[in-house]
């Protein structure tokens, strides 16, 4: 290392979301779209899901609100003209509901194929650079996998959306972010597993989403 | 009216050897089987003494490894047929001058070439990427510039005096007269075509015939000379043979390469693009498998309908083995090129959202990427449909069927289930939805929002004014 790094190369390293300095307090520039969920929002660094990276969202069960988190983003993705796709879906994406949300439903798209196929698809639609987000239901999804649809987001600059049970919380994940579902009978929390960028530890990282 | 005419001296040759290299030792022969003579001989095998109008008996004897085909006067008239194809991008009047030339009617868009140095150069360079070395000649009368494309390279004359005296140099054995005239002639002591002129017309006539004298008259320009041009076939129908039986696909791409390339030349000189497509496999027993290739928006580019084709070939089943490989274009749709923004931001590998699209559906099927809509009906599984049209270009304006409508799930289940789950709270309903009478599928139901022990909250529904028999029919996810 004998090259003498020019300030502004320095600083376009320092700006990367995976490099947080010790010495200074500011947070680290992480580019987010906001969830909608004043809470959330005020937690997450950034203020919202991260673009150009995988969130991972694990629920035990289907039907605990999984979705409804990420609607309001959707929705004004869809009113920006941005595309956004649901690979292998476990049900019907009801369309009437969708659009109850305020999704645009002129550019919400739907792939259906098998778990290979899938993985593929979503590879592709986040590389592409022309979709705003893609939402997966991957049962086979692995840490390799969600490795390359973390690339394959940032190089798309597109918000990778990747639901999986809640069993997936203990293995490792190259996810952005990870946020957990929790219900009971009477309602429904959130929990932050990880999150890159630094984390204001005072404020609760479970929060209530629906009662 | 300035006419080029490119003579293709090695049509025979070229038309039964498409498979083999033309430096080796290989001759045409034709005429009844036992008495078969040469009609044309690779440069190697004339070197070994091989010549046209040699029987093929003699022919052998000279030289044993001769390689030798009958000629095909068919694949000949295919040939040329494809070469006038080919020149239909320098020309909308090319004519077909059977047996073996071209002509090509190029004062009209000399200027837009150029000039005829450049046009010439440019010919030739585009006949040698596809490996042919024809001889060309210009001038004002295609009959002419035909006997002299045949006589020498290189002539462009512009003006019919300087025509008619270069004519009047030409012998008369490549004046396209017939065998019998040039015999019949060269044996008066006739050498050049300046002799054949000064001849008394009613004398000349009456020896070689009207249909001779016709053609002396056609290349001087005397009477006019009626050329049927080539009109490029509305539709795309090209094959290939293949020499083995073949029965996986990898060894179908490289002809599907090829055919690829002709449709999307055949394309551009249309300017047209392809909307839907099909792949023929010919099987043995004259029965074929079609592999359809529907497009989404038309395209034109070689390499982009190559890699739809190919995909879509490896998805195919293929029972028996394969003896041939077609490519049936025949909904050819206008082009309108998409236009990029000059300035847009690009990303480095991006992919626009239609060739995504194409790509997507090339590999999972036609059917696997849908589009969705919403449907004014009351009933939950009518309320939504598929929808392309979002594929391709969002244009209809927004629905807004939906402002008024309580509270509806996210996910819809493919089929209504038994809702199985103890411990469940109902937490708004009921909704009674009662419609479709009119059309036979009539439904009466009381849909309710029901919270299961779990946490989730379902879309239930009991048949109406019942209390039990609940079926799960959402997610409120």
């Amino acid at each position: 290392m004998n090259a003498v790094l020019a300030p502004t190369a320095l600083d376009a390293v320092l700006q990367h979301p995976g490099i947080w300095r010790r010495s200074s307090s500011a947070q680290p520039h992480v580019r987010a779209l906001p969830t909608g969920l004043t809470d959330l929002d005020a937690v997450l660094p950034g203020g919202g899901w991260p673009c150009g990276a995988v969130s991972e969202i694990l629920c035990e069960y289907d039907g605990v609100g999984e979705l409804s988190l990420v609607m309001p983003a959707l929705a004004e993705m869809t009113q920006r003209a941005q595309r956004i796709v649901f690979v292998t879906p476990p049900y019907i994406p009801y369309a009437p509901a969708l659009a109850a949300h305020g999704v645009d439903l002129r550019y919400v798209v739907q792939i259906d194929a098998n778990p290979t196929e899938g993985a593929w698809s979503a590879e592709q639609c986040l590389r592409s650079g022309s979709c705003g987000a893609v939402l997966s239901w991957l049962p086979i999804a692995d840490y390799t996998l969600l490795r390359r649809l973390q690339l394959a987001a940032e190089s798309g600059d597109a918000l990778a959306f990747v639901f999986r049970p809640a069993k997936a919380a203990s293995k490792t994940s190259p996810a952005a972010l990870r946020l957990q579902l929790h219900t009971d009978a009477e309602q429904t929390d959130i929990e932050i597993l990880k999150c890159r960028g630094t984390i204001d530890r005072r404020k609760p990282t479970r929060l209530r989403c629906r009662a | 009216m300035l006419w080029a005419c490119l003579y293709f001296s090695d049509l025979p040759l070229r038309a039964v050897f498409e498979d083999v290299e033309l430096n080796g030792l290989c001759a045409v022969v034709d005429g009844p089987r036992q008495r078969q003579h040469i009609v044309m001989s690779t440069e190697r095998a004339q070197k070994f003494g091989v010549r046209a109008g040699q029987p093929l008996a003699a022919a052998r004897a000279i030289c044993a490894n001769v390689q030798a085909r009958t000629r095909d006067v068919a694949a000949e008239q295919r040939l040329l047929k494809s070469l006038a194809a080919w020149a239909y991008r320098f020309s909308s009047q090319v004519s077909i001058a059977e047996p073996d030339a071209l002509l090509i009617e190029i004062g009209a868009s000399l200027n837009l070439f150029g000039g005829w140095p450049k046009l010439e150069r440019r010919l030739r360079h585009a006949l040698a990427r596809i490996d042919y070395k024809p001889s060309i000649a210009a001038a004002p009368i295609p009959a002419a510039a035909r006997v002299l494309a045949g006589h020498g390279d290189n002539y462009f004359i512009e003006h019919p005096d300087p025509m008619l005296s270069a004519l009047d140099y030409i012998p008369i054995a490549k004046s396209g007269l017939s065998e019998k005239s040039v015999s019949l002639l060269y044996n008066v002591g006739l050498r050049t075509l300046r002799d054949v002129f000064a001849l008394p017309r009613p004398e000349l006539a009456r020896r070689i015939g009207p249909s001779q004298i016709d053609l002396l008259d056609r290349m001087r320009g005397r009477v006019a000379d009626l050329l049927t041009l080539y009109e490029p076939p509305p539709h795309f129908d090209n094959r290939v043979e293949l020499d083995d039986r073949v029965e996986a696909w990898p060894p179908l791409l490289f002809p599907l390469r090829r055919l690829c390339n002709e449709l999307s030349l055949f394309l551009t000189a249309r300017d047209g693009g392809v909307q839907r497509c099909d792949i023929v496999l010919d099987h043995e027993d004259r029965t074929n498998t079609r592999v359809v290739i529907e497009l989404l928006t038309p395209q034109r580019e070689a390499k982009a309908l190559y890699d739809l084709a190919r995909s879509r070939l490896e998805h195919a089943t293929i029972t028996q083995p394969v003896c041939g490989i077609a490519l049936v274009a025949k909904d050819l749709p206008e082009l309108k090129p998409r236009h990029k923004d000059l300035f847009e931001p690009r990303r480095e590998q991006g992919m626009d959202w239609p060739s995504l699209i194409e790509r997507l559906r090339a590999h999972l099927g036609d059917t696997s990427v849908r589009g969705l809509s919403d449907v004014a009906d009351h009933r939950p599984d009518r309320a939504w449909s598929f929808d392309d049209n979002s594929l391709t270009a969002p244009k209809r304006t927004p629905s807004t069927v939906t402002t008024l409508r309580p509270p509806r799930p996210i996910w819809l289940l493919h089929h209504e289930i038994p809702l199985r789950t103890a411990s469940t709270r109902i937490l708004a309903g009921p909704e009674r939805i009662e419609s479709g009478w009119w059309d036979g599928a009539d439904m009466r139901r009381d849909y309710y929002i029901v919270q299961t022990g779990e946490g989730q909250r379902a879309w239930a529904y009991v048949a109406a004014g019942c209390l039990d028999g609940w079926m799960l029919h959402g997610w409120f996810a």
